[in-house]
């Protein structure tokens, strides 16, 4: 059997929790966290445990709608999802075309990329009457 | 009702609002409820929303909803209560003028000029963006350099990508989210440029639309050249010194052809100023009294063409309680006026409203000039309060309550923020 190093790590980040924006240090020893430094509040502390173990974030994009008042409908992920899995999501809302009306909180696509949360209209759009005609 | 066509309005309303986005439609609600009956929306655009509708990020009605929600979710729950409550609203209508005896003209591409006439009027025109001449960029004019919440119209709206490789000067939070949303895109955004040593935008923004992307955010730089005929192609950037002077003998270039401004917004006061009402040089926006009332009887205002807000969750506060005067105002109930001016002192850029009255409890809004850390709100010498820190892009409200004047007998109260040592 070998004996593996224990890898030593330190990881920075800027709080977001509100405008002091302390600058927090996570440090880890194969990937554990050991000590959090620089946080000044309990909601700090959080943050940064999240972002080193995993770091999520909600998606917000717009999709191509036919007959509709606007060219782009909003959309959202109902939760956030991995941060790595963004940009794939956004590249996969651009393959979809919607056709209007549409109605705030319909489901835009179910189980975005396996991750379990779906994408959402973030608002109604109505069908417009000239352009329905052409 | 919603309509487009200027012959469906009826020739008479009790109060009439300039502008549907958040500040218009929260206010146009307050005034049904102190017993307004008809009330009209007039909106230049295509649909009540305003700005909302192409801020699709999230982070708005954390206060107001209790609910992380995005913005076109935050126009769309107005928009409902609005109809619901049997407001009117006219789009595609612009509000040429309001005369001496309240006789709004509007203007609408389809039915020409029309006339009403309305017991009050509330303003909420909002802002517009700080342009290329506000800051005199030097070099050519070619196409390719546009304000970020334009280019966010383009891209969140209209479905148009303004170019493939950009910049963007400015770091307010349009700015950083526009930074984002351009990469998603699939733009390349090759930097943010900040004249000032500090970020302006909120740290969540340079987190997660600048950090998470690899984006740079360069402080205390500017951009001194732009050259390209017809389109953008390049453009020079340099430091700046602590007098705001570029160094240009470190300057470099960036191939780009797309330059996005994000630097400030103006509230929009021209039908405003057209009334005569008095501005306020610093917020430039009308100097009101505590019933957010104009120096014109019956006029009011609220949101962004007062003063720049930071959250919309401020702004429909303060709208729903000018639109609660404006149909205390048409229903003859309006309380007494206000007997105390509020003078900004040390640290403090401006204070809305600016007078009180020492009987009823306000909300007084107002901004500091310069970052503190630690620091003593006071309110003359008859109240302070600790503040954790205080920045220009956060702005700080407190709620002057009638116990901290009972004692006051003067005309005119001084705010100020001090450093904690020096009190």
């Amino acid at each position: 059997m070998t004996t593996q190093q224990e890898e030593h790590t330190l990881s920075h980040y800027l709080c977001i929790g509100c405008p002091m924006g302390c600058r927090l240090e996570v440090e880890a020893d194969d990937g554990e966290i050991v000590e959090v430094r620089g946080f000044s509040c309990q909601r700090g502390e959080n943050y940064a445990k999240q972002e080193f173990v995993e770091p999520r974030r909600m998606v917000t994009t717009t999709v191509k709608i036919n007959h509709s008042l606007w060219a782009r409908i909003p959309v959202k992920t109902v939760d956030a999802i991995p941060k790595e899995r963004v940009q794939d999501l956004c590249d996969a809302l651009h393959r979809i075309q919607l056709e209007a009306p549409v109605e705030m909180g319909d489901v835009i696509l179910e189980d975005a990329l396996g991750t379990g949360i779906n994408v959402v209209a973030s608002r109604s759009m109505p069908r417009t009457a000239e352009m329905a005609k052409t | 009702m919603l309509t487009a066509n200027l012959q469906h309005l009826d020739k008479d309303y009790d109060v009439v609002v300039v502008g549907g986005g958040p500040a218009g439609m929260a206010a146009a609600l307050g005034a049904k409820e102190t017993g307004a009956e008809k009330v009209l929306i007039v909106d230049r655009e295509k649909e009540a929303g305003g700005i909302l509708l192409q801020c699709i990020h999230p982070g708005f009605g954390l206060q107001h909803f209790r609910e992380e929600l995005t913005g076109p979710e935050y126009a769309e729950r107005y928009k409902q209560q609005v109809l619901d409550a049997g407001i009117h609203v006219a789009t595609d209508t612009y509000v040429l003028d309001i005369d001496q005896d309240k006789q709004v003209k509007l203007l609408s591409g389809t039915d020409g000029v029309r006339l009403i006439n309305t017991k009050a009027a509330v303003l909420s025109m909002g802002a517009r963006e700080r342009t290329r001449g506000a800051i005199r960029t030097p070099g050519h004019r070619p196409a390719g350099i546009l304000t970020a919440g334009l280019a966010q119209k383009f891209v969140n709206l209209m479905g148009y990508l303004p170019g493939n490789k950009a910049v963007i000067l400015g770091s307010g939070d349009i700015g950083l989210i526009m930074a984002r949303r351009l990469t998603l895109e699939g733009v390349e955004v090759k930097g943010v440029f900040e004249i000032m040593p500090h970020a302006n935008g909120l740290n969540r923004n340079i987190v997660q639309c600048l950090h998470d992307y690899d984006i740079p955010l360069h402080l205390s730089t500017t951009v001194v050249d732009l050259q390209g005929r017809d389109r953008l192609e390049k453009i020079t950037v340099a430091p700046v010194d602590s007098h705001f002077q570029p160094d240009l003998s470190k300057s470099w270039d960036i191939d780009c052809d797309t330059l996005l401004l994000s630097i400030g917004l103006i509230p929009e006061n021209e039908l405003t100023r057209r009334l005569k009402i008095r501005l306020d040089p610093v917020t430039q926006g009308a100097v009101v009294n505590s019933q957010m009332e104009t120096s014109k009887d019956g006029v009011f205002v609220c949101g962004n063409v007062v003063h720049i807000h930071d959250l919309v969750d401020f702004v429909s506060a303060e709208s729903e309680l000018t639109g609660r005067n404006a149909g205390l105002y048409v229903t003859d109930q309006q309380p007494p006026g206000d007997n105390i001016r509020l003078v900004p002192g040390e640290n403090v850029r401006y204070c809305v409203p600016h007078t009180i009255s020492s009987d009823r409890t306000h909300t007084v809004y107002m901004r500091a000039s310069q970052p503190m850390e630690e620091s003593i709100l006071r309110l003359g010498d008859v109240y302070e309060k600790k503040l954790r820190y205080v920045v220009p892009a956060e702005m700080i409200n407190l709620k002057v309550r009638p116990r901290f004047l009972q004692n006051f007998h003067g005309e005119t109260l001084k705010v100020d923020i001090l450093p904690v040592d020096n009190t």
